[in-house]
């Protein structure tokens, strides 16, 4: 292993977390709230601290980073980024817990929004700002950032591609245009200019700019961090509106925006993910508003509920416009559905991603076709692309490391003796990133009543949910071979 | 610049190393998804798999907005058909081919506009004219010529008896009697710019730079005999071989030798090289060398085709004492590994040819004061680069002293004319001159501003 590359990579992303907590600190200050602001403030040092202290470990760092390193350096990023961003909860003494506001950081970061919290009106501006902020960074990528900031090693060497193929979800990672760096600059740019307009749709909706940020945030990162206590339900519909369609957006792959620029409209229009994405959400959105129209006042009303929560699940953000814990079973269970297809690949949306789900459904079609006819040789295509095997071989694998972790989990926090209801979607909402399930956990409920084990179990899923399961097994699997002896080579 | 390279073999991936090196926007087609999955996970490339000589994929490589395309497939047809189809598909774009079967090379040349293709290029006999120049030439490892031919830049090694040997190069000139300016030494495998201070040691390898006179005379100063080549033995009956075969039969004086395993193409070599003498045999055979008088060759040239192969028949030539050796070695990665063996002069065809690409595309851009020619020395891990100086460069007329080069680079020389200068503190560059840099560790040189601090 290369760890001296992988320090520096940590230097970098401790420097760029110290960045990003600059504003929560100004808003402390601003707000006069004194413990909070000195919270953020010492974390800020400690972070920039950090990255000193790995700057100076990663000197004469050997170049050779290879795909093991790519998975090992994002996962551990990872962990290393919450375990400083849950920081400022503890100093500040707003989550007394440091587990607790572990738990409240990796949900941020992995665009989860499942919160502990009972009361989320009781926290100070600037956390309730690094809350909905860390839904930000999470969504694209805190490495993927990196890479369109810093020239790719140095060097301009291609090695970054494993740390980006390794952050970013999707069974197929490649790139828009031949420089990395270009590619992960370029998705930025989209992200933000999608966030911007979402702001500014919200601001025309008359509410406070303090409030329209955090809500876009948490939508732009598909996070669903709520700031008010019943998340979305007190806005006006023409918010939960906008925020159905933003959350909608921010679902699609982002190379479909690419592709929108380079007017390839055709191309958008014919992909398969996209197709099979818009016509879950419509179906889903039907035949919802058809179950729960007895329980609201008029059609539009439902359909108004039904297409916010539908989006907001299939895109794995997690707001709720109403408690929909008291829907019909029919509807639970569509939603439940969403909850593991997520939306598409190459968004910030967490879950099995829809070009999963096609390439199992093509899959299995194909193997059923091979029992009738054992001799036939047969391609599994998307987008009239043959799909390579390996790629198949991989989907089918992630489906299986999807299962086992799933039940896994389940297991385990039975312990805490809580409805199968309310454990298994606790699992399921916390590994596909989504927020709220049913029951104990509910959209008005919170997951404070977990132990601490269970707590650390769902940490654990959020994490392998958000990086797509590999990088978190390879990183506890233990068979990484042993250091390598590190000589210095000039490439 | 958006470049297609067509083909990631050997020539593929030097160039796809090289040229995201110097930050161009690179595309790599080839059919074969796993060599291409090798070239992303490398290189800061964009990959497309397909034919390379059918229009879906040249599409989807982008071949309308690209600017070059360098087609390296292992088949001459298929590089001749990609350059075809990508010409048509898009009028603009420079080709560059890569045909190595010499009965194509009339046709091409003809045929040059129905084919679409700017420059082609024959890692083979580029290797091939290469080594010609280090037989007619023996005493050095290799030889670079810059400015018209005036300046070379020599390789050398430092043996244990050498006179170079535990010298300062502060104390060179008392040994030498000729202007000549160590450039770059390559020790343990990494290449540095030395200074006045610098002791060379054993086993150094030395870039030596100094107008074509003075180089024999250093061989001279530095007792280095060197007799006319007149017996030139070839392991194996590749390509290479038969080039320089080709190349060298025009001189009546060398005999000329060709070793090859296969029976067929032994037949083929003595029809096409009737003066020459062909063997079937095993070239790795001690015993047949020996009966093929090896202890009387003055040149031995190993080209069987496999790198392995070649640095065993090559080591058994250096323990012979031969006078010269040269070794093909064509897989980069192989050169780190083996560069302190005893092989002589080692030739890579496919960084040969990579040069000359790097060369076009650099003159492609069309830069103000861009390279005029490029050499890479030291096992690529240094380039002497050939440059104009012009009105936009800076500290003209400036005497080298006051100047601050950035490091790993040195001066190497300066042409006024017809005068050649092995600067010193006092020399200085003036508008109308060339001169030659010598740039090491990776340091990304490609316009003669870049050299200043």
């Amino acid at each position: 292993m290369n760890y001296k590359m992988m320090f520096r990579f940590y230097a970098l992303v401790c420097l760029l977390e110290g960045v990003f907590l600059i504003p929560s600190l100004c808003i402390g200050i601003a707000d006069g709230t004194q413990r909070t602001a000195l919270g953020f403030a010492v974390t800020m040092m400690l972070s920039w601290g950090l990255a000193l202290l790995f700057k100076l470990l990663s000197r004469n760092a050997p170049k050779d980073f290879f795909a093991r390193e790519g998975f090992i350096c994002v996962a551990s990023a990872w962990i290393l980024l919450s375990l400083i961003g849950a920081l400022p909860f503890f100093f500040s003494g707003e989550i007394p817990n440091y587990i607790d506001a572990l738990f409240e950081t990796v949900s941020g970061f992995t665009t989860t929004g499942a919160s502990i919290l009972g009361n989320v009106e009781a926290l100070s501006r600037a956390c309730l700002y690094w809350r909905s902020f860390s839904h930000w960074i999470g969504g694209m990528g805190v490495l993927v950032f990196l890479l369109a900031l810093v020239p790719a090693g140095g060097k301009n060497e291609g090695f970054t591609m494993h740390l980006f193929r390794a952050e970013s979800p999707g069974p197929e990672v490649g790139k828009l245009v031949p420089k990395l760096r270009q590619t992960a600059a370029m998705l930025y740019i989209t992200y933000l200019v999608l966030t911007v307009l979402n702001f500014i749709f919200l601001m025309l909706g008359d509410i406070p700019v303090f409030e329209a940020v955090c809500t876009t945030l948490g939508t732009a990162g598909t996070g669903g961090f709520g700031i008010k206590n019943d998340s979305m339900a007190s806005y006006s519909p023409y918010i939960q509106n906008v925020t159905t369609v933003f959350m909608l957006l921010f679902g699609v792959n982002f190379s479909c925006y690419y592709l929108l620029i380079l007017r390839q409209f055709r191309a958008v229009f014919r992909d398969e993910e996209l197709r099979m994405y818009l016509c879950i959400v419509v179906a889903s959105v039907l035949l919802i508003t058809w179950n729960i129209s007895s329980m609201y006042s008029s059609v539009g009303e439902a359909l108004r509920h039904a297409a916010f929560q539908v989006a907001s699940i299939i895109s794995t953000s997690g707001f709720s416009s109403t408690d929909f814990d008291l829907w019909p079973s029919f509807s639970k269970g569509i939603l439940m559905l969403l909850m593991v297809t997520g939306a598409c690949a190459g968004s910030t949306c967490g879950g099995m991603k829809c070009a999963r789900v096609l390439l199992l459904l093509k899959g299995l079609r194909r193997n059923i076709s091979n029992l009738l006819h054992p001799q036939r040789v047969q391609s599994v295509r998307v987008n009239d692309r043959v799909i390579d095997e390996k790629v198949m071989a991989n989907t089918n694998a992630y489906l299986s490391a999807y299962v086992v972790i799933l039940i896994g989990s389940f297991l385990l926090i039975s312990l805490d003796e809580f409805s199968i209801a309310t454990n298994f979607t606790a699992v399921l909402t916390c590994f596909n990133n989504v927020g709220p399930g049913f029951e104990g956990v509910g959209p008005m409920m919170n997951f404070g009543a977990f132990s601490y084990f269970s707590k650390l179990i769902l940490i654990f899923d959020m994490l392998a949910g958000r990086l797509e399961i590999f990088p978190m097994l390879l990183l506890f699997s233990g068979s990484l071979p042993h250091k390598r002896r590190c000589v210095a080579r000039t490439a | 610049m958006k470049i297609l390279i067509a083909g990631c073999g050997d020539v593929g991936k030097t160039l796809a190393k090289q040229l995201s090196a110097e930050g161009y926007d690179l595309t790599l087609m080839d059919a074969d998804p796993e060599v291409l999955e090798t070239g992303i996970a490398r290189y800061d490339v964009m990959t497309v798999q397909g034919n390379c000589g059918s229009m879906d994929t040249l599409r989807r490589a982008g071949v309308k907005k690209s600017n070059l395309l360098i087609a390296c497939t292992g088949s001459d047809e298929l590089n001749l058909l990609c350059c075809m189809t990508a010409h048509t598909m898009n009028p603009r774009l420079h080709t560059i081919a890569r045909i190595r079967d010499p009965e194509y090379l009339e046709q091409v040349y003809a045929m040059r506009d129905a084919f679409g293709i700017s420059m082609t290029f024959n890692p083979e006999q580029d290797a091939a004219t290469e080594m010609e120049r280090l037989i007619k030439y023996p005493g050095f490892l290799k030889r670079e010529s810059f400015l018209g031919g005036r300046v070379e830049i020599a390789e050398l090694r430092v043996d244990a008896d050498s006179r170079l040997c535990n010298v300062a190069l502060n104390h060179l000139s008392g040994i030498v009697k000729c202007q000549i300016l160590i450039c770059a030494v390559l020790r343990d495998g990494v290449a540095t710019i030395p200074d006045g201070n610098f002791i060379l040691e054993e086993g150094d390898r030395v870039f030596v730079t100094a107008s074509s006179d003075d180089l024999s005379m250093l061989l001279k100063s530095l007792g280095i005999v060197t007799h006319r080549v007149r017996r030139v033995m070839i392991a194996g009956g590749g390509t290479v071989a038969y080039y320089l075969a080709k190349g060298l039969k025009n001189n009546r004086s060398i005999e000329i030798e060709v070793i090859e395993k296969d029976a067929e193409r032994c037949r083929e070599l003595a029809e096409l090289l009737p003066r020459v003498k062909v063997i079937k045999g095993d070239a790795c055979d001690r015993a047949l060398l020996e009966s093929e008088g090896l202890s009387a060759t003055d040149t031995l040239v190993s080209t069987t085709g496999l790198d392995e192969l070649n640095v065993i028949t090559s080591l058994y030539g250096s323990g012979r004492k031969l006078s010269q050796i040269i070794t093909v070695l064509d897989r980069m990665e192989n050169i780190d590994f083996i560069a302190d063996l005893p092989l002589g002069s080692v030739i890579s065809p496919s960084k040969l040819c990579c040069n000359t690409i790097v060369r076009y595309v650099r003159a492609m851009q069309k830069q103000a004061g861009a390279a005029v020619t490029i050499h890479t020395i030291a096992d690529g891990r240094a380039e002497a680069i050939e440059f104009p100086v012009d009105l936009k460069t800076r500290f003209r007329n400036t005497p080298l002293k006051q100047i601050k080069l950035r490091s790993n680079i040195r001066l190497a020389c300066i042409a006024r004319g017809n005068e050649i200068i092995i600067p010193n503190g006092d020399s200085y560059f003036a508008e109308g001159d060339s001169v030659v840099v010598v740039v090491s560790g990776g340091t990304v040189v490609l316009n003669l501003n870049d050299i200043f601090d």
